[in-house]
């Protein structure tokens, strides 16, 4: 007759646990850290298709490192989850405590009941009223939930990134200044080796600024993340007014400031 | 209920789905009794229910302009006198709707989320034509409750940012999707208000023009249509006038419009055909 080969709970656990791991720690890092006037995510990925931060709702964003197939799917899961919510019931009742507790339970169901965990770790963020109403959740493998406060750093060399942000993360921090020490961190190799220096085509940038009406989520690149990475540049912040290129306004390049379309005359 | 996730917490596999990007769908799969046209019709007679009427839109060089008044009116009686009929569908396109008022607010709502969710979930706009095919099966799977009465009329009106200008869509009760040029109006006043703007409109109009021709054919629509509310200058309520152009939507604020109709109604007095 065959005999399963017997498995104590706390070592299947622990097995599963260390797969997790692994996927997660072979990948990139991603940063999540408030600044004076919002959250900003930074993520070390080149890929302008694949990205590994994206809008839920109005207030909430999602970043995630590790496999990209499933966390795509989580991603997705998120968005179904906040539209049905908003469509239910309105806008200002999408909330990302209600969120990361639906994706802490399918992470953790999945992590006992699948045969595989998913190798992911994600963030999920809403930007308040000010900074202390700002919410950041980490999820991990297992379902665990935490609720971290000012900065997560995950995938890679988090625990890397964590010490340092530790040490020289302030609230009230500038986006300007927020940006180039996460840059930093992240290009910092913690075996010693010589850094990194990442520059904005090797990032994937996007805030949550609190001050912008409804949808706040929005990507930054071109000229406007060059002078925010720049020591040199004054530029701190994100512009009130969104790029008045025509087509999709979710991403901030800076490009057409100054170029004045001509004001329609209603009058 | 819908919005329960089940005693084991975890999101349901219509959330994990993958291949769609189309929140119609999903709450088909998920919770249908929230889509408008699932509802069960009660058998025979029909419900007396408030109705949205007169919605204009037409094109100028670089955008289209989309008018409505704000009435609503049940029987012989109005429902409400500041209803707001035409909205935003999404940053380049403004839906303005007649018939049943209910469920045409329903359907733009939905509308509304299943733009923005494609948005967010393919990271790229719809193409006009993609927005105006989506409203259409929308009404298509309304016809059940049209045939029982409770019809709903939409007109789109899109800016197209392949070819830098904006363009109409009218609908049937069936779902039959039409593109219309230079103007269009439905709901009960359109008759006069598309006769307004056949004489009003010509081609090369700027923006301000365009708003000044919609607002005409508003005051002329309600001037021979009960259910179509005038201008109130009394209580102060406007037009909604939304305008679509590359920089995408907005709606004329109230101070903007205030100006416009004065005048209009200035212009008419002693002269009750008005500007020709």
């Amino acid at each position: 007759m065959n005999m399963p080969f017997y498995v104590s709970p706390e070592q299947l656990m622990k097995d599963r646990a260390d797969f997790a791991r692994k996927g997660i720690a072979r990948g990139r890092s991603v940063v999540v850290l408030g600044y004076d006037r919002g959250i900003v995510f930074v993520a070390d990925n080149p890929s302008r298709a694949l990205h590994k931060v994206s809008e839920i709702y109005d207030r909430i964003a999602f970043a995630a490192v590790g496999k990209y197939n499933e966390f795509e799917n989580l991603r997705v899961a998120g968005v179904r989850y906040a539209d049905l919510r908003g469509y239910s019931y309105d806008r200002r009742d999408v909330t990302a405590r209600g969120l990361a507790n639906a994706y802490a339970q399918t992470l953790g169901t999945v992590f006992t009941q699948e045969s595989k965990p998913y190798e992911v770790e994600i963030v999920v963020a809403e930007v308040g009223e000010n900074a202390d109403q700002d919410q950041i959740y980490r999820l991990t493998y297992d379902g665990s939930v935490a609720d971290e406060q000012g900065f997560i750093a995950m995938g890679g060399t988090g625990e890397h990134i964590t010490t340092g942000l530790k040490e020289r993360w302030s609230p009230g921090m500038s986006l300007g200044d927020a940006l180039v020490l996460a840059v930093e961190l992240l290009g910092q190799d913690p075996t010693g080796g010589p850094s990194r220096s990442l520059t904005a085509a090797q990032l994937e940038v996007a805030v949550l600024d609190r001050a912008r009406p409804r949808r706040t989520f929005r990507r930054l690149a071109g000229q406007l993340l060059d002078a925010l990475l720049s020591s040199e540049d004054p530029t701190t912040d994100v512009p009130p007014e969104d790029d008045p290129t025509p087509g999709r306004h979710d991403t901030l390049t800076g490009e057409a400031a100054g170029k004045d379309l001509p004001e329609p005359d209603l009058s | 209920m819908s919005l329960g996730f089940g005693g084991a917490g975890r999101l349901p596999a219509a959330f994990m789905t993958t291949g769609s990007s189309s929140f119609t769908e999903f709450i088909s799969e998920h919770s249908p009794e929230l889509l408008p046209s699932r509802r069960a019709l009660p058998v025979g007679g029909t419900v007396e229910a408030p109705h949205g009427t007169t919605i204009v839109s037409l094109t100028y060089d670089g955008g289209v302009v989309m008018a409505g008044d704000r009435r609503a009116t049940m029987g012989n009686l109005i429902a409400n006198r500041d209803m707001d009929k035409v909205f935003g569908a999404d940053e380049y396109s403004a839906v303005g709707i007649a018939g049943t008022a209910g469920l045409a607010i329903e359907v733009v709502k939905l509308f509304q989320v299943e733009l923005e969710h494609y948005e967010k979930i393919e990271g790229t706009l719809l193409s006009v034509e993609g927005k105006a095919n989506r409203l259409a099966s929308m009404i298509r799977s309304n016809l059940a409750m049209a045939m029982q009465g409770l019809a709903v009329v939409p007109l789109f009106a899109g800016f197209d940012l392949d070819a830098m200008a904006g363009r109409i869509f009218s609908y049937d009760v069936t779902g039959g999707c039409y593109e219309e040029h230079d103007h269009h109006s439905v709901g009960s006043g359109s008759l006069f208000a598309r006769g307004a703007m056949k004489k009003l409109w010509r081609p090369g109009m700027d923006s301000a023009a365009a708003v000044r021709v919609a607002v005409e054919a508003l005051y002329d629509a309600a001037d021979d249509d009960s259910a179509t509310g005038g201008p109130d200058l009394g209580r102060r309520i406007w037009p909604t006038l939304a305008v679509v152009d590359a920089e995408g939507l907005r709606f004329l604020d109230d101070d903007a419009l205030a100006t416009v109709v004065e005048q209009i109604v200035a212009d008419r007095r002693g002269n009750p055909g008005g500007a020709r």
